[in-house]
């Protein structure tokens, strides 16, 4: 056995209210792939970035070469040569590859920049991952996503990286790209460098893999396991029966079930995104929708809500259609969604919480334009003492409260325009694991109250628990539906996986389910 | 400053939230424009200390108040416009060329033909009217032909004064109209109409921005406007509706520059866009949107005249003027940004929980410090989060 390249051990890394990574072992020897699986909020981006020097661990060790280390700041990290190529990749658009490549280290002379050096060892180093074709002097921003990643990959070993980490590679690619986005990966292998791939697609691990670590809740779950021979199943055993315990409310059963749905989406499609979108959710009724990242779950959920321009099919609220791409119609109409990216999407950060709470319903407290100060920091009040804000002080500074109580903000507004139907993108991200069963509550009463609610969650435990009827998504097409307590979160995974795994095929089937499936 | 931080938290702190009322209202007063505003306050004060020393009675004298309040009320209109779309997130830099434009049309032979039938009102009308107008089109050119809305602006600028140049074929258009030249020079009770429409304007802005649905919802289309948008609110309607109302300040403006110079021409107003932007910064306003008050855009308007007035009195150059009004800006924006970062500073460090960042941060610089181990930092970024647990989650 080889020595191992980097060794990492106990790492913990609490962020306030969140133990992120509770007890991580990672080793990776030279020359291997070592696969990074994990579902999402299971701590794999927190580990990547303490390796990238990012965060800084609170505890635990890591070592080098079998020399302990310190990577206090990305700069340490990479001279070290540990380069990370993240999802969202850190290029300057408007730079050309030559100059992506050497930033912060450009080829000069006396201050002045040799782009000729430059282009030669770009070209080299780009001749090297067998990607010739992609001209140093072309700009950045108008190469294709693969090709971009292979610019970024080019970048790393121009530092001389001897561990690249990859997070989720695939996703932009297709077939055809990650075939030789893989060749890329076992050259750089033959030549000693490891590589940490992190990736959802079980078949891509089966292929350019060599071990597989598993991460849940934070900690280290299984490390070291052939990446070849682990069957499927025992692979997303490990990943999945969360060790957190989440309580759920009951649901209600009934006469409510029945009846037209209040909200019916037709057919809906988002130019590449999703197509042939069909659900519809009855009052007081809650459906969930569950799907990886990137599977189109939160276009379908803001292309309902209008803030994405649907190009075909129809949202109907009520049997009255909603025009599409248009949010202050379906505002109106008593639609209302808490976003994906509460602090971007949702809240006025540095305003206070009665005018986060009151922004859209102005209308109500004023006369004439007029805003009534006092009728409207009541209701805030109301509703802040109705959800159980903490601190309940509706003159605080939202960027001052927990994720779980900025959350509660963010319905608390909608509660007071009385919407119809509530669109949830991920209600629970950034929560503390105390105030998420008192999330769940809230969601459950609403749905209580008549109110349709669609969730989405990339938690498959989340949506099973909380929603009455599932929606499994894979790469932009609903691939089953069933009633929650038909699936379980190990069937809904393997669905995933395969839906996933069919990527760029044609139209997925729609399977339906009964009974148990266990 | 610090007292007014104090108080605020405090109230948070004993969880005394009813005993508010009167408490609170004396607190929110300290808080308010007052507070907010101190640096400005300052800044005023020694102005008019130096003016004093330097220029004695014939600075403190009634009359040079008056004087220098008549010479803010022109600028002092355009910033009150200004501090809306600034704001809102926007910029306008059209100002300028849109009170030369508005002042010109307003007293074209043919606009004083009708005003001289009808009412001088007419010429009121069409100035505003014509102001609005140019602000409808930098709206609309910004908000749903998605450009920036300082090249939208710029453009206008340009547009704006040429086309006043063509109407007034680069003459000054005196007026006529002796019944509007006397209602806009005149007082009442001693205090001249300008600085009356000026007094106004400022009080309906502020009426505007803090107690109704516009103002309200110009603070979040400025914080956020993605947010905003997800929130029901016309965004794009909204940022129209910006560009009109700086237009509109323009064409009230445009008004009280023809009564002052009993002229309209393409000249008049140039450079106001610099003025104008200058007095909202330095007026505490965000440049980037989403937080400002038309109390520091009031302030900052009255200090740039005052010191215009002190040098004037002491017969120093304009040349030397702008060079301590670049140096007033800098002084004014630096000494506006350390108050601001103290009180949130003492916000942070009493808030409980701090945002998600915030605790990386302070794990940030403990870790390295550490040296080998990695356990120094731990203590830092749990602590705030652990001492509030029971409170806030």
């Amino acid at each position: 056995m080889t020595a191992p390249l980097l060794e990492m051990h106990g790492i913990v890394k609490t962020f306030p209210g969140v133990r992120a990574l509770d007890g991580v072992d990672l080793d990776v020897r030279p020359g291997e792939v070592h696969c990074l699986l994990g579902q999402n909020g299971a701590g794999k981006s927190t580990l990547i970035k303490v390796l990238a020097g990012a965060h800084q661990p609170d505890e635990g060790s890591i070592s080098w070469r079998g020399e302990q280390i310190v990577l206090g700041d990305p700069q340490a990290a990479m001279s070290l040569g540990i380069a990370t190529i993240y999802q969202e990749l850190d290029l300057v658009s408007g730079l050309t590859v030559a100059d992506n490549i050497f930033l912060g280290r450009e080829r000069s002379r006396f201050g002045i920049t040799r782009p000729a050096a430059a282009s030669r060892a770009a070209s080299e180093l780009l001749a090297r991952l067998g990607h010739a074709e992609i001209r140093p002097t072309t700009e950045v921003g108008g190469l294709s996503a693969a090709s971009q990643q292979m610019v970024s990959i080019a970048r790393a070993l121009s530092q001389d990286a001897r561990l690249i980490i990859m997070d989720e590679p695939s996703a932009v690619l297709d077939n055809e790209e990650v075939e030789r986005l893989f060749g890329v990966i076992r050259d750089l292998t033959t030549h000693g460098v490891a590589v940490v791939y992190i990736s959802h697609r079980l078949e891509e691990i089966r292929q350019i893999g060599d071990r597989i670590t598993v991460l849940k809740d934070g900690r280290t779950v299984a490390t070291g396991l052939p990446a070849r021979e682990t069957p499927t199943g025992e692979v997303i055993t490990l990943m999945t029966g969360r060790t957190i315990e989440y309580v759920f409310p009951p649901r209600r059963s009934g006469p409510a079930m029945d009846g037209a749905p209040l909200l019916e989406v037709d057919g809906l499609g988002l130019g590449g995104r999703f197509a042939g979108v069909s659900f519809g959710v009855r009052a007081g009724e809650i459906v969930g929708l569950a799907g990886l990242v990137g599977s189109g779950r939160s276009e379908i959920l803001e292309t309902v809500y209008g803030a994405r321009h649907a190009t075909s099919g129809t949202v109907r609220l009520g049997g009255r259609r909603l025009r599409p791409g248009d949010v202050g119609a379906a505002v109106a109409a008593g639609v209302g969604l808490a976003p994906e990216e509460r602090k971007s999407q949702a809240l006025l950060l540095d305003d206070s919480v009665y005018r986060n709470i009151s922004i859209s319903t102005l209308g109500r407290f004023a006369r004439a334009g007029f805003l009534s100060g006092g009728a409207e920091k009541a209701a805030a009040r109301a509703q802040v003492e109705a959800l159980d804000v903490r601190p309940a002080d509706v003159t605080r500074i939202v960027r001052t409260l927990s994720g779980g109580n900025q959350q509660k903000v963010v319905l608390a507004r909608w509660l007071l325009r009385d919407c119809r139907v509530l669109l949830l993108d991920e209600p629970t991200r950034g929560v503390d694991v105390g105030a998420r069963s008192e999330i769940y509550a809230l969601i459950r009463d609403l749905a209580d109250r008549g109110v349709a609610v669609v969730v989405v969650s990339s938690e498959i435990p989340e949506v099973l628990g909380l929603a009455d009827r599932v929606l499994v998504i894979a790469d932009g097409a609903v691939i089953a539906e069933a009633a929650a307590d038909a699936l379980d979160e190990h069937r809904v995974l393997d669905l995933v996986m395969e839906g996933t795994a069919a990527h760029g095929g044609a139209a997925p089937m729609k399977t339906q389910f009964e009974g148990d499936v266990a | 400053m610090s007292e007014s931080a104090t108080a605020t938290t405090q109230d948070v702190g004993s969880g005394s939230r009813d005993a508010g009322g009167h408490g609170s209202r004396a607190a929110d007063l300290l808080a308010g424009p007052l507070g907010r505003n101190l640096g400005l306050v300052i800044a005023l004060a020694i102005l008019c200390i130096v003016g004093v020393a330097t220029a004695g009675d014939r600075f403190a004298a009634f009359d040079n108040a008056l004087t220098i309040l008549r010479l803010a009320s022109v600028i002092g209109v355009v910033s009150v416009g200004m501090t809306f779309v600034i704001i809102g997130g926007g910029i306008d830099l059209s100002v300028g060329a849109l009170v030369a434009l508005a002042s010109v049309w307003a007293t074209t032979l043919a606009t004083q033909q009708i005003a001289q039938n009808v009412h001088w009102i007419v010429m009121v009308i069409t100035a505003i009217l014509v102001g609005a107008g140019a602000g409808l089109i930098n709206g609309v050119v910004i908000a749903y032909g998605k450009l920036v809305a300082f090249i939208a602006t710029l453009a206008m600028l340009a547009a704006a004064r040429g086309l006043a140049e063509i109407i007034s074929n680069r003459r000054t258009q005196i007026i006529q109209d002796r019944d509007f030249l006397a209602f806009f020079s005149g007082d009442v009770l001693g205090i001249p109409t300008l600085v009356i429409i000026f007094a106004l304007v400022a009080v309906a802005g502020w009426v505007l921005l803090n107690r109704t649905t516009f103002g309200r919802r110009t603070f979040a289309v400025g914080g956020n406007a993605e947010a905003a948008r997800l929130a029901g609110i016309r965004v794009q309607r909204h940022t129209v509706k910006l560009y009109v109302l700086s237009g509109v300040t323009c064409g009230i403006a445009a008004v009280m520059l023809m009564a002052r110079t009993t002229t309209g021409s393409s000249t008049h107003g140039t450079l106001y866009e610099l003025d104008a932007i200058a007095a909202v910064v330095i007026g505490g306003t965000l440049l980037l949107g989403g937080r400002g008050t038309i109390v520091g855009t009031v302030l900052g308007v009255l200090i740039f005249t005052t010191l215009g007035n002190v040098f004037t009195l002491n017969n120093l150059s304009s040349s030397a003027q702008a060079v301590a009004r670049g140096v007033i800006i800098v002084l004014a924006v630096l000494l506006q940004m350390r108050l601001a970062n103290g009180q949130t500073r003492t916000r942070s460090s009493r808030s409980p929980t701090p945002a998600t960042d915030a605790g990386s941060a302070a794990g940030g610089p403990g870790g390295p410090a550490g040296g080998g181990s990695a356990v120094p930092g731990a203590p830092a970024a749990a602590r705030p989060g652990g001492a509030a647990g029971g409170p806030t989650t």
